[in-house]
Parts: structure tokens; sequence; C-alpha cells
């Protein structure tokens, strides 16, 4: 089985955000970044799903070079091969679709993994705009996968509720949180991986369809009324009275 | 500018989402004198179009077959971008649930047009759509503008206003969409949805109980206040890997984001990664036991003190005042 699992560079959820020089995007420096979580789902997904069935799976990742600490950690976790798709401009989801899409032409993957989203921007639509690009199906936000000769299937959640969802191969899965318990990397794997290279390779440009005009920070102002245990009565008229919540 | 709004439904039953959606046409119609159109997709769905009909749309397409019992997002989103080609639109609003995530993304490649996901605001001026999003865990706003002459968005539940009733009747336009074996390689075969209790994601209110909640026999309380105020109940993801609590319930980085009327967070610290999912919440309440504890700091009422003992005064007090 040829397995593809593609994978983002974020900052660390702790990282405090300040607005950079530019006014669209954060200032990074003192920016911790990691492999965005979700990832690791895909990820662990992609290694079960080579142990059960063989075949290879390939890392892909485009950004600039720091993307690398993120494939150099998917390959001490089990991955056989990385790919830098290198670039540094400013993309829209839809363009990194594309560029990736292109990628993945050439490997003909039976299944690629994708997170359910990145933490940076929140888009939750890379993994859907490559399987349509690809012209293959897709099912999103799954927590759980069964693959049984070329068919597929998934649970995923849904609002209230989850859903069964019957695909089969070649597929997109995106991964939410439950899938599966994700591995950590072996000492083995971490020595086993300094000597495999990341291959780099330069993706196409296309036009930006959306555009960032101005990023802030919210106000967050909140009222921070504090109250002491025995003041239930208090608060609960207030809520009903002053903020009218219920 | 004509509009139109994918209005979601499942098993029949329309949901609330898809009216704030079409609260928000109604008022681009009602200020810039726009067109829209409601497009519902399933099987014997004729009864929602009374549902829809009076919120001032030109008409309701209606998309109706057997096929579409169950979701088949390939298929929903053919019908959605040949409606969208042959009605000449060029702005379509969909709620941002799991099933409008995946068709709006769909649609976006099928036209290559430019999405704007899970908007917390959306503005039209000087002829132009300005788009809000919350990035890098709620720390952070971005306004985008969408470059296509199609433009996509897609609307965070409960933030926008749910449209209002109106004198005038839209039309019904059956639609037909030639489906193939293609569009239908991936499908939905069962859905379970609990019923009876709101959805975190959906809910107007939410109580959210953590680790000072001291076991999963206490979240009763919770359960109860719930039950009062019609709310759905949320959980910090410390609960969540303590089995206390199913998975569904996480609020937070790596579950779900949330933007009810009233946040009532009990027993919960208030990390960064909780922050993530609800601090965009309307109005936030906490009950915590440490008067440092950080979710203070983003509260507009807080309470310190036992939850256990809290909690159940709470409710009674809750109760009198709305006579139940
Ligand atoms: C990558 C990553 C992703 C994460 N994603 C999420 C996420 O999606 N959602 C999430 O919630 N967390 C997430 N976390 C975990 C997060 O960092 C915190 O560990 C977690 O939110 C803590 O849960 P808690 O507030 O219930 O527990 P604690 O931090 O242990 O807090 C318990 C609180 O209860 C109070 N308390 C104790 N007893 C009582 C009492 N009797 N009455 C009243 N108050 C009492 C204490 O004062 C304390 O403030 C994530 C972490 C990481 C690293
Ligand atoms: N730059 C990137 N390179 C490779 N994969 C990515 C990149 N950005 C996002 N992804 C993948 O797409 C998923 C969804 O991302 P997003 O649509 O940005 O929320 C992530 O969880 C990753 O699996």
């Amino acid at each position: 089985m040829k397995i593809v699992v593609c994978i983002n560079h974020t900052p660390d959820t702790e990282t405090k955000v300040n607005v950079s020089q530019d006014g669209k995007s954060i200032d990074k420096t003192n920016v911790n970044w990691i492999l965005n979580p979700y990832d690791e789902f895909a990820i662990e997904e992609a290694l079960k799903t080579k142990e059960k069935f063989g075949g290879e799976v390939i890392a892909i990742s485009l950004g600039n070079e720091s993307h690398k600490e993120s494939l150099r950690k998917s390959l001490a976790i089990g991955v056989d091969k990385a790919i830098l798709l290198k670039d540094e401009s400013e993309r829209d989801s839809i363009s990194v679709a594309k560029a990736i899409s292109e990628e993945i032409k050439n490997h003909n993957a039976d299944i690629i993994f994708f997170g359910k989203q990145s933490i940076d921007y929140y888009g939750e639509q890379l993994g859907i705009y490559i399987a349509e690009l690809l012209s293959i199906s897709v099912v999103s936000n799954v927590v759980k996968l069964e693959i049984t000769d070329k068919k597929v299937v998934c649970e995923r959640e849904i609002e209230g509720g989850k859903e069964v969802v019957e695909t089969s191969i070649p597929c997109v899965i995106t991964a939410q949180k439950g899938l599966n318990e994700p591995r950590y990397p072996s000492l083995k794997g971490i020595m086993a991986s300094k000597s495999k290279q990341i291959e780099e390779k330069i993706p196409n440009k296309f036009d930006l369809l959306v555009e960032t005009i101005s990023m802030t920070k919210p106000s967050n102002e909140r009222k921070r009324k504090i109250f002491e245990e025995n003041q239930v009565t208090e608060l609960v008229k207030i809520l009903h009275e002053e903020a009218k919540v219920f | 500018m004509k509009i139109l709004v994918f209005a979601e439904q499942r098993e029949g039953k329309l949901k609330r989402t898809s009216l704030e959606a079409i609260g928000f046409a109604q008022k681009l119609s009602q200020q810039n004198n726009f067109e829209f159109e409601i497009l519902l997709i399933g099987n014997q769905i004729s009864s929602l179009y009374d549902e829809v009909k009076n919120y001032g749309a030109k008409t309701v397409l209606m998309a109706e077959d057997e096929k579409l019992h169950f979701l088949s997002s390939a298929a929903y989103s053919k019908i959605l971008s040949e409606s969208v080609k042959s009605k000449s639109i060029d702005t379509i609003l969909f709620p941002a649930t799991q099933m409008g995530k995946e068709i709006s993304s769909l649609v976006a490649i099928k036209l290559n047009c430019g999405l704007a996901n899970d908007c917390v605001n959306l503005k039209f001026e000087n002829s132009n759509f300005i788009a809000t999003r919350s990035i890098y865990s709620g720390k952070s706003l971005i306004d985008v503008k969408i470059n296509s002459e199609i433009k996509i968005f897609s609307l965070r539940p409960n933030v926008f206003k749910v449209a209002e009733k109106k004198e005038s009747t839209s039309q019904i336009e059956k639609i037909e969409i030639a489906l193939n074996e293609n569009d239908f390689k991936s499908i939905v075969k069962s859905t379970s949805i609990a019923t009876g209790k709101p959805d975190v994601v959906e809910a107007s209110v939410i109580i959210s109980g953590g680790r000072g909640m001291k076991s999963p026999e206490n979240f009763i309380l919770i359960e109860e206040l719930a039950s009062t105020l019609n709310a759905a109940t949320g959980a910090s993801r410390a609960v969540v890997d303590a089995s206390w609590r199913p998975h569904n319930e996480q609020v937070g980085q790596t579950g779900k984001t949330v933007s009810p009327n009233l946040y009532i967070a009990v027993g919960i610290s208030g990390a960064i990664q909780h922050l993530a999912g609800m601090s965009s919440s309307k109005c936030i309440v906490a009950i915590n036991k440490d008067k440092d504890a950080p979710i203070f700091q983003i509260t507009d009422y807080g309470i310190i003190g036992d939850a256990l003992t809290i909690l159940p005064t709470f409710n009674s007090e809750v109760k009198k005042i709305l006579g139940k």
C-alpha cells in the first residue's frame, strides 16, 4: 500500500501571539514550533495501515526550512520517506493544496492522511481540497477507521453524534483526536532517522484566492466580577437581570 | 449580488445553524437589496419548504431524491456547484458545521474560488466582503478578503442572528442534477445522534466540568444544572482523558470550538488549550476554589468556592428564578 501523510509545522499552543510589523501575520520571534498536534494522529494511522498491509509511508510538508523539524520527527516516529516542498511565500490554503496535490500525483497513493486541522489558521480544509483536486473521495473528522481490501469504513464525529461513512481506496482521511494513541519516537527510530534524507523540491505557485488584510488581537475585555461562595443567590440574580443569559 | 444559502438538514430536521446563515443573507438583502436563494438537499424534505419559505428568499431550491437520503458529500457538492453556475450565484453561505465545512471545501475546488471558513464576523463594505476568522487558538483574529468572483463563507454556529419571518413567500423550485455512481463513492451509512440533549457546538448555554469536579459521579450536578438551563454539557481534556466524560464533550484546542451565549466553567483551571475552544463565548462564568486560577482572567462573573456545594444551590436558585 502506498501511503502519504501530510504534516504541518505550527506554533506551539502555549505561544504568546503578537502581531508583526506588517500587521498581517504573527511575530515569529520567540515562537516555539511543533508538529501540528492533529497530524500525530494522521502519522499514527498511516503507520498502523502500513503495519497491516505493508508498503511505504511518505510524509510531505510544504513550508520553509523549519518544517524539516517536523518531517524529521515523523521519520523518527517511523515514516519511511520525507519530502519538503520548500516555500517561503504567502499562500492561501487552496494554493497549498494545489502544490501538494501535484506532488502526491507522483506517488500513486492509495490512501492519504491529514490532520483534521492546523492549529495555526484553523483551516480545516486542506485534506478536503486535495481529495477533490485528485478526484478521489474524502472522509473528514474520522475517529475510527477500518480497511478491508479496498473497502474503507469510517466513523466520524458530527454535531451531537456520530456517523458511519463508507468509501473505497483511493481516498483521503482527515484524523480527529480519538482515532488512535500516537506513539512516541523510539531511541532506535531517532537514530535511524538521522541517516534518512529529507528530499527537497520547489513547488509551483498559484494565485491567491483568499488574502489576509489585517491581524488583530481580540479585545477579550471581561467584566471580572468575582463573588464569594456564600453569594450564589446574588450571582444568579445578576446573571438573570444584568447579563440576561437565562 | 446573488446569494445562495445551503440550508443543512438532517433526518428531515432543519439545523438551527441554517437559520443563522439564512438570517445573514436576509440582513444583506435588506441592507443592499441583494437577492438570495435557499438550497435544501435530501430525501422527503418537502415539508421543510414551509419552514423556510417566509424568510425573504426569492426561491427555495429543492434537490430531492431517494439517493440523497444519506449524505454523500460528492453528490451534495455537485448539486451545489451546478446550481451556483446555472443561477449565476456569486456568494455562497454555509453553516460551519461538519457537513457545511466538508461540502463548502469541495465546492471551492469545483468552482476554483476562495472560501473563508468558520467566520466569526462578516461585513459587506465598499462593495466587498470582509470576513473575520479566529486563529491561533483564539489568540488572534484576521480579516480576509476573497479575490475570486465567486465567494464562499461558512459561518460559525451561534454567532450570527437567526432569520426573522417575513410577510412574503418564496417560490419553490425543484432542481434536478444528473448524478452518477462516481458521486456516491463515499456515502454515509448511518447516523446516530443523541437526542434530547443539545450538542455542545450548537448550544446557546454550555456547562463544562473539569478535574475540580473530583469524580465522574459528581457530573450529575452539572447535568442537573444543564437540564434546568436546557444547556449542553462540556468537559476539559483532563476529565476526557481520565474517561470521566465522553470525548465529544471536550472543549478546546483538541476538542470543540464553541461560542455560546453563556459558558459556565466548573472546576476548570483555564489552561490556554481550554481557552482556545471557548474564549469567544459571549458571557463566561467560572466556579473555582482557587482565586488565582487563570480562568478568572477571562470570566465575566466568577465565584470562588467548592463546586460541589455551589452547584446544587446555583441550580435551585436558577430554578426559582425561572419558575421551574
Ligand atoms: C497539545 C495539547 C492540547 C490540549 N487540548 C486541550 C483541549 O482541547 N481542552 C482542554 O480542556 N485541555 C486541553 N489540553 C490540556 C490543558 O493543558 C489542561 O491540562 C486541561 O485543560 C486541564 O483540565 P482541568 O482544568 O479540568 O484540570 P486542572 O488544570 O487540574 O484544573 C482543575 C481546577 O479545578 C479547581 N478545583 C479543584 N477542586 C475544586 C472544587 N472542589 N471546586 C471548585 N474548583 C475546584 C482547581 O483550582 C483547578 O483550577 C491540551 C494540552 C496540550 C498539551
Ligand atoms: N503546509 C502544509 N504542508 C503539508 N501538510 C499540511 C500543511 N498545512 C496543513 N497540512 C495538513 O492539512 C491538515 C489540515 O490543515 P488545515 O486545512 O490548514 O487546517 C493538517 O492537519 C495537515 O495534515
